[in-house]
């Protein structure tokens, strides 16, 4: 078995005229967090799903903890956890018997399977709720119950698709630590996600792919570097003084600044550090006073609109997030 | 079954120390009626979804003897023993939708994908899902003759032919419903599975001997009639329940389900390994 429990060679998948795979090609090692970067429709969730041999690519190879995912899938299947955008569970029964049901189908003896469920109940906090059928749980505690449905028969490795999508900040963090914890006992995670800071936030490696095509892979830190210099950005103390930093700003680095939040924070990739004291200089020579002025290295959301030339399809800040 | 291939031996350390059963019953047929269990319980929580074989067929004698039955047959008294073996037929074929329809929910739901990832035949959950339904079936023959007897419904053959009866409409049920799983893999929708049941199912069940003889139907309608197979499971059951000629009828609706079985079962098994 080599080093890394994931690897993907030059993966291609079509749908009718769509390519949805383009050659896609990755490597998780064994214990690791890969976050999958990329927006609606870029092939992050059919990766996920010929990873997990619910299709079969048309080209390429993939092989999970060393088997072939097309030759030995159910040698895949039994090493892998799957949680997809949506919670797959039974809606009509309990949240028990969701779990019980793994566990027989992945032959776990009655008492066996009826532990493990009670176990991962607890660890997700719905011990209260075990009895209850899962139509009467609120969105974050279904999501709970998916992940502890994919989490059964230990897998080795597991693919979350998405999965803090439509959670609230309390149950993103939950499934934030819950995944660390995995990983802390040797699970390899499969991440795809649109949120830049969960990506920074969780995975050690990332690949960013779209239209079907891996168009960066590396640490957050090396994207962020690859990408280029820095971002300066700068806020008014007098917002009616917004346009003129913007004039300011554009003359002297040559590009029209961004506009963040609600419109008043300037921000310019750059690549010359000597650009803050430049600004500085012509901001007080304007007499304009600025509540911020900073160089600071990109986000990965930035990270991402350069690499692209578009934006994720709902952004990286939290206030886009919550209206999506 | 070619999913058989699949089912590999090998056993994840994953689950050796949480205790795997060892047992001689094959695994396909194990996690499949681990799947129709799930069905089954599935009906707790949702009774609404016994309505289609407890209340509409009783609505449906009601109907047909009350409203109908005077102007069919003479009274109503001579039309309830026509009736009675049809209804049962006709609502064994429209409950087989609710196979589909469960299993289209399944995969709109993203729970088909579950099962999909994980070490199980890749048969299993549709062999699952068609076992599932046969307490439905079940409830709805006990529901149609309890009934038909509070009005007066008597069977004139044996207990045992009787049992024969009910045996072949199960069988004819759990063949027929391989046309639902079909359009359950293939429809986009659950609603649309409902919809293209219906399409297919109205001729089937009206276009029959369900409700009046065939000699009173036009020749044209008369040529469907007859080779309808609900006309002979109908036919069959008459025979089983009240007396009349059975073997040819039985051979017909055996023949029938055997076909539905080797058609639709290799049909949907095809459309599943397909949908992405």
């Amino acid at each position: 078995m080599s080093q890394y429990a994931i690897h993907a060679e030059g993966l291609i998948k079509r749908f009718g005229k769509t390519t949805a795979l383009d050659g896609v090609s990755l490597s998780v090692p064994t214990g690791s967090v890969l976050g999958l970067l990329g927006p609606n429709g870029a092939g992050k969730t059919t990766t996920v799903r010929a990873l997990a041999t619910l299709i079969q690519p048309d080209g390429g190879q993939a092989y999970v903890g060393g088997y072939d995912v097309v030759r030995e899938p159910q040698k895949v299947r039994a090493l892998i956890g799957l949680t997809g955008q949506y919670a797959a569970v039974d809606e009509e029964m309990t949240g028990q018997e969701n779990l019980l049901l793994i566990g027989r189908l992945l032959d776990m003896s009655r008492p066996a399977a009826r532990h493990r469920a009670r176990e991962l109940l607890e660890r997700f906090e719905l011990t209260d709720a075990a009895g209850r059928a899962v139509k009467t749980y609120s969105g974050g505690m279904r999501r709970r119950l998916d992940l502890a449905a994919s989490l059964v028969g230990r897998p080795r490795v597991l693919y979350l698709d998405e999965p803090t999508t439509g959670l609230d900040p309390h149950n993103q963090g939950e499934v934030w630590s819950m995944v660390r914890g995995l990983v802390a006992d040797g699970v390899t995670v499969l991440l795809t996600t649109q949120y830049m800071d969960e990506a920074d936030r969780l995975a050690s490696e990332i690949v960013v792919i779209d239209h079907g095509r891996v168009i960066a892979d590396g640490t957050p830190d090396e994207l962020k570097t690859a990408v280029g210099g820095q971002i300066l950005e700068a806020r008014a103390a007098d917002t009616t003084q917004t346009e003129q930093v913007a004039a300011i700003m554009s003359g002297l680095v040559g590009a029209t600044p961004a506009r963040e939040g609600d419109g008043t924070l300037l921000t310019v990739p750059v690549s010359d550090p000597a650009m803050l004291p430049a600004l500085v200089r012509r901001l007080d020579e304007a007499h304009i006073v600025t509540s911020e002025l900073a160089l600071r290295r990109p986000s990965l959301g930035e990270v991402f609109l350069a690499l692209t030339g578009h934006g994720t399809d709902d952004g990286g800040n939290d206030k886009e997030r919550s209206a999506a | 079954m070619t999913a058989t291939t699949e089912i590999d031996t090998t056993t994840p350390e994953s689950i050796v120390d949480t205790g795997r059963r060892n047992t001689a019953v094959p695994s396909m047929i194990r996690h499949s009626l681990t799947l129709a269990w799930r069905t089954i319980i599935r009906i707790r929580y949702n009774p609404e979804q016994l309505i289609d074989v407890t209340l509409q067929p009783i609505i449906f004698i009601l109907l047909f003897v009350f409203v109908f039955g005077g102007a069919i047959s003479s009274n109503w008294h001579d039309y309830l023993p026509f009736l009675l073996p049809g209804i049962m037929a006709q609502t064994v074929v429209f409950a087989t939708m609710n196979t589909g329809v469960n299993l289209n929910t399944d995969i709109t739901k993203g729970v088909f994908d579950r099962f999909r990832s994980l070490p199980i035949a890749r048969s299993a959950p549709l062999i699952g899902a068609v076992l599932g339904d046969v307490v439905r079936y079940i409830v709805t023959m006990v529901v149609i003759l309890a009934f038909g007897m509070a009005l007066g419904f008597r069977i004139h053959t044996s207990p045992f032919a009787a049992a024969a009866a009910c045996l072949l409409v199960l069988l004819f049920a759990l063949s027929f419903c391989w046309v639902t799983v079909f359009i359950g893999l293939l429809a986009r929708t659950p609603g649309s599975v409902q919809g293209l049941g219906i399409l297919f199912m109205f001729p089937l069940t009206f276009g029959s001997n369900v409700f009046s003889q065939t000699s009173t139907m036009p020749g044209w309608l008369q040529a469907w009639v007859k080779v309808n197979p609900i006309t002979q499971l109908v036919d069959s059951v008459r025979g089983l329940l009240i007396g009349g000629p059975v073997a040819a009828p039985v051979w017909h609706t055996v023949a029938w389900a055997a076909g539905f079985v080797l058609v639709f079962a290799s049909l949907a098994i095809r459309a599943y390994r397909r949908r992405a």
